[in-house]
């Protein structure tokens, strides 16, 4: 702990007190984002610039007879509109997805599902470019809409991906983990086994910025700049390559600052594409921003799981086996953003933090005629939903054993002296220490008084429910030999530079869309090579300016690139003695780094500072025998293994029992990302996450009627929570390192969006114990409490 | 970003220049008062009026609360912050800084107005229920004169008022009587979201008894509902956890939700006995208390 960090309060006063290293300090990128300076790619305006409009599907499914677009190409201010039959002669109507499948950029035979892209107008403003697309005039053959996931499978539902080559059915994959016969026999055997019916419904990433891209062709030199909200800028440059067929080396992507992307940015949509093709078409900029509808109703969706769960255990307590089978709707494309090898995501952790002797997951996954995606939403690939369903089954069975949730937790938790621990699906956490995390919690909470209080309450007619959710998070995607997107390895470059003055550039190949990269890159580079981080300039999200690399989501920019940033500056370092001891004129073996400088051991009076270095490094003088000049390193870090965070929620709610709304009274929230590097980007990383959770649990959801009309296509439709619906949120933390992660540090991006959402619901599901009810499925809006308070918990879909 | 459709505007310079332009256009132009329902509506191109008449500038002309004695009077272009604020209209009726502080949120309430709020017409407006619970009356006029009706006659379904083409509201008139309070209960998804249900009670005692009451509830019905059969079933009566109950049981039997996003109709019908009962009960709270 740095002095900083025990006095939290100056360093927000002053960031000159800020660490050299990792410490509390405020984040450098604040002030820009502060005085509104930020520059986002809406921001971008360019010389000549055109503005682009999509036109979209009004119905779920529907053949397409036939488009006029001449009244369209009439309006005086319209430059081009194509449809998918004009993209279908370039050989662009289509486009592979994340995940293997090919997605339309523009419709060409049928539409999938309302909000999909129709048609595109290019017009000299955004005004004129909306406008037109009212000129347009397409004629729709109706087809039957398959909106319940749990009838595509049928016989008798229209096939929705006719275009694929023989396709007769809406199936998209099944896949498996985990052993069947053996988790059959334990169960078979088991004391105790619960079955309970959990969903886990659509919802969206919602982020403040929506997607868009400004795209420069430049028809001389072939060369194609785009600014796009994306959180890959590298992979998408090389999925543009492969795509529009432009030779990479030509393709400069530039993502600008990002105001969140929690995962939906990670995909490539049908809009970047058009922008592309449209600046291909005109010879101009062109810009294409959605507006929030869009948003909501065209881009990646998460979740949309619907499970049955199984728990085996004995009467007295000890967890067997975890069973599921899994019905997962993935939309009319198949869009999830997940390594290759995992269909489903890193969802195989749903053994979650026990020691089980069993496990086995079943999944189907289909196709609906409902907006493409499943993205990795703030969940680490699925991941919030196997803990959601682990964290659900736990308190389902606890309830039958009627003990008390948390002390079946730490019956069954995975021991210190276990790890690393291979999972029976396979997972070998790396390290953890689950007690003292849950007891930090508790202890934060008043766990002991809270449930003492609720027995009074409870015998008053109150309803106060106390929730626990304790998650193992699976981060930092990932190992190459397991895992890669569309064949790109999940390994992460980074290049630094000290400058002569001793100023330094970081260059990384992950980017922010808000969690601080710019601060806590910096601090990773400070903490091994003494430069301060306002020293230190972070440079990202530009695939001209920075190395290779997979971008940021699936919490992977610390496990991974700031591996990389720490190992890069120990090379930098390793360098930087050689040249020390030329400077003093000892060898290697007499030197001792103190942060920031080297000295001759045993007198500390003889020292030069890594400054001093930087400059004889590029000045004139002599350097030791094949030290070659300047100071500068660049690496590629391939993870070993991912890294494990964890943490223990508590949550604790009152229900009004005339209304049945549900208030968030407290929440605890101790997390172990390892090594902390910045603990207040991590809190704010947390806070962020929670809210997610109590959106999520409470009141978020897309639904559908069933005709396929997305209900959430605003955000007076699609609600997220506000700073009224949360309470102050207590955080704590444990620190157990990753052993693997240079720095000991792990991921936390999605550590509370991950674990909050069971926590409030199993307070939500305890406060409604007098009425005998087990669990109820999220979104828990005041009529679905209500359907529960009188016994009768609906399904939201 | 969503756009609206083309559209002239026009600021209009007083009442008289309002209704003139209102008068020329007829159907073809609509006020813009805070904007905070209209403009959301042209974003989404559900509202496609060829002129925008700003009414924004005549706020010194109908931004008002005048307390008089039989009548509280409140210009069209009063704004929600301003009858947040008002301390004279919350000791009259506190059922307004009630309802007003569940109105949205700073930025909509800074803006929105009472006219532009009674005219959107939504089942689910709180201050159409306010308005209904106190028996207002609403003051039309057009370049001719004015003419004032009742709440249940200027709402003549969802989104629809007796306002015709070429006039405008300008004024709201609350009947002033002694010895009375008011409440409004609210139950919504998230702060600043429309109603689930809501509902405003008003009630004045003579003694003991109750003199008068009246229930007016939201997003139950085509428009916001005053329900007579509880005012019947309350006067004369003592007030009661009974009475409450049976009023709640009244207003429930009395409206007609539908399920949708917000809930379910047997849930919505269950609010509104619940915040019925809640309302009345906050309502002779405040004769009691003497607030
Ligand atoms: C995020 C958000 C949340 C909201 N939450 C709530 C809520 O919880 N509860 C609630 O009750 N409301 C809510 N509202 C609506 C808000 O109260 C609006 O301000 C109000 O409904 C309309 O008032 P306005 O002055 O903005 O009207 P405008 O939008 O300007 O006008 C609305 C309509 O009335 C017409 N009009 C306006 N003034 C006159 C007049 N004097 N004569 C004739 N016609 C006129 C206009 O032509 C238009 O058709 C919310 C709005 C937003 C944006």
């Amino acid at each position: 702990m740095t002095a900083v960090d025990q006095h939290p309060a100056a360093a927000f006063e002053d960031n000159d007190q800020k660490p050299v290293g990792h410490g509390r300090m405020l984040r450098k990128e604040d002030p820009r984002f502060i005085r509104g300076k930020g520059r986002f790619c809406d921001d971008v305006q360019l010389p000549g610039m055109l503005h682009l409009a999509i036109l979209r599907s009004p119905v779920a499914h529907a053949r397409i007879v036939s488009i006029d677009t001449s009244a369209a190409e009439a309006h005086p201010k319209v430059k081009a509109v194509v449809t998918g039959a004009a993209l279908a002669e370039m050989g662009l109507a289509w486009m592979p997805t994340l995940s293997g499948d090919v997605q339309a950029v523009l419709a060409t035979d049928k539409v999938r599902f309302q909000g999909q892209e129709v048609a595109f107008v290019v017009a000299e403003d955004r005004y004129a470019a909306r406008d037109a697309l009212e000129l347009i005039d397409v004629e729709y053959d109706l087809l039957e809409p398959v909106i319940d996931a749990r009838r595509a499978l049928d016989p008798s539902a229209p096939v929705i991906r006719d275009d694929l080559d023989g396709k007769r059915n809406n199936h998209v994959f099944d896949w498996e983990t985990g052993d069947e016969a053996a988790t059959e026999a334990v169960f078979a055997a088991a004391d105790v086994a619960v079955t309970q019916d959990i969903v886990y419904p659509r919802v969206h990433p919602a982020p403040m910025e929506t997607c868009g891209s400004v795209a420069d062709y430049d028809r001389i030199d072939g060369r194609l700049t785009l600014w796009s909200t994306t959180q890959a800028p590298h992979a998408h440059r090389t999925l543009y390559a492969i795509v529009a067929g432009l030779p990479e080396h030509k393709i400069r992507v530039i993502s600008p600052d990002l105001g969140g992307g929690f995962g939906g940015k990670v995909p490539i949509y049908p809009g970047y594409v058009c922008s592309i093709v449209a600046s291909i078409v005109t010879g101009k900029p062109v810009k294409w921003m959605e507006d929030r509808s869009e948003n909501l109703t065209s881009t990646g969706f998460a979740r949309d799981y619907i499970m049955r769960g199984e728990i085996a255990a004995t009467r007295d307590g000890r967890i067997l086996a975890v069973r599921t089978n899994v019905l997962a709707d993935h939309g009319a494309f198949n869009g999830v953003a997940a390594p290759v090898k995992y269909p489903a995501g890193f969802f195989g952790v749903f053994t979650g933090s026990y020691d089980l002797e069993a496990a086995y997951c079943k999944m189907t996954a289909v196709y609906t005629n409902k907006a493409p995606g499943g993205v990795a939403y703030a969940c680490s690939f699925r991941i919030t939903e196997a803990v959601y369903l682990i964290e659900r089954l736990v308190d389902c069975l606890a309830y039958e054993l009627k003990m008390d949730p948390v002390e079946l937790r730490i019956k069954n938790f995975i021991q210190p002296e276990q790890f690393p621990y291979k999972t029976k699906t396979g997972w070998v956490y790396d390290s953890g220490d689950y007690e003292p995390t849950m007891r930090k919690a508790m202890e934060i909470a008043g766990y002991d008084e809270l449930r003492a209080e609720q027995v009074e309450r409870r015998a008053r007619g109150e309803l106060m429910g106390i929730g626990i959710s304790f998650f193992t998070e699976a981060v930092g995607a990932g190992p190459r030999k397991d895992m890669d997107i569309l064949g790109l390895g999940m390994a992460d470059g980074c290049e630094l530079r000290v400058h002569p003055t001793g100023k330094a550039v970081v260059r990384l190949s992950v980017q922010s869309q808000g969690q601080g990269h710019e601060t806590t890159f910096a601090q990773i580079v400070a903490e091994e090579i003494g430069i301060p981080p306002a020293d230190i300039d972070v440079v990202h999200g530009d695939t001209d300016q920075t190395p290779f690399g997979l971008g940021t989501y699936g919490s992977r920019s610390t496990p991974v690139s700031g591996a990389a940033a720490a190992l890069v500056a120990r090379k930098v370092r390793d360098k930087a003695r050689l040249i020390a001891s030329g400077m003093l004129e000892v060898s290697v073996a007499d030197l001792e780094w103190q942060k920031g400088s080297f000295h001759v051991k045993g007198d500390p009076t003889k020292s030069v500072t890594i400054q001093d270095i930087a400059m004889r490094a590029h000045g004139a003088g002599d350097l030791p025998e094949g030290v070659e000049g300047g100071l500068e390193a660049q690496i590629c870090y391939n993870p070993e293994n991912l890294t494990y965070p964890h943490g223990a929620y508590i949550c604790v709610v009152d229900i009004d029992p005339g209304t049945a709304q549900v208030k968030v009274r407290r929440f605890i929230a101790v997390d172990d990302c390892g090594t902390r590097i910045n603990p207040m980007i991590i809190e704010g990383q947390v806070h962020g996450g929670l809210t997610d959770g109590v959106g999520m649990a409470l009141m978020e959801m897309i639904a559908f009627d069933e005709d396929g009309n997305c209900l959430g296509g605003s955000l007076m439709d699609y609600l997220i929570p506000t700073s009224l619906e949360v309470p102050d949120w207590e955080t704590g933390f444990t620190v157990t390192p990753s052993p693997h992660h240079p720095i000991g540090a792990k991921g936390v991006g999605e550590s509370a969006t991950v674990g909050s959402p069971p926590a409030i619901v199993n307070a939500v599901v305890d406060a409604l114990k007098p009425f005998g009810i087990r669990h109820a499925d999220m979104p828990l809006t005041p009529s679905r409490v209500w359907d529960a308070m009188r016994g009768a918990p609906q399904p939201p879909i | 970003m969503q756009v609206p459709a083309p559209l002239e505007y026009e600021r209009a310079t007083s009442v008289d220049h309002a209704l003139g332009l209102l008068e020329r256009l007829g159907s073809s132009a609509r006020l813009l008062a805070g904007g905070h329902s209209l403009l959301p509506m042209m974003k989404l191109r559900l509202a496609n009026p060829e002129y925008l008449i700003d009414i924004n500038d005549l706020h010194g002309e109908l931004g008002y609360i005048r307390m008089e004695p039989a009548q509280i009077r409140i210009g069209a272009m009063t704004r929600h912050r301003e009858l947040l604020e008002s301390d004279a209209l919350a000791e009259a009726f506190p059922i307004f800084r009630d309802a007003e502080r569940v109105i949205a949120d700073p930025v909509v309430r800074n803006r929105g107005t009472l006219g532009g709020s009674l005219c959107q017409a939504d089942p689910s407006e709180d201050l159409s229920a306010v308005c209904t619970t106190l028996g207002a009356s609403c003051v039309i006029r057009n370049r001719t004169g004015e003419r004032v009706v009742t709440m249940e006659e200027f709402h003549r379904g969802p989104y629809e008022t007796a306002v015709e083409d070429g006039e405008m509201l300008v004024e709201i008139r609350i009947p002033v009587r002694g010895g009375g309070s008011s409440a409004y209960e609210k139950v919504e998804r998230r702060a600043g979201d429309w109603a689930i249900v809501s509902a405003g009670a008003a009630v004045w005692l003579d003694g003991e008894v109750i003199a008068d009451a009246r229930v007016g509830l939201a997003a139950v019905g085509p428009n916001t509902t005053g329900l007579p059969a509880v005012s019947e079933a309350l006067r004369g009566k003592r007030p009661s956890e009974d009475l409450y109950e049976r009023a709640g049981a009244l207003a429930a039997e009395n409206c007609n939700p539908a399920t949708d996003m917000r809930g379910s109709a047997d849930y919505k019908r269950h609010l509104a006995k619940e915040l019925t009962r809640r309302a009345l009960r906050r309502s002779v709270a405040r004769i009691n208390e003497g607030v």
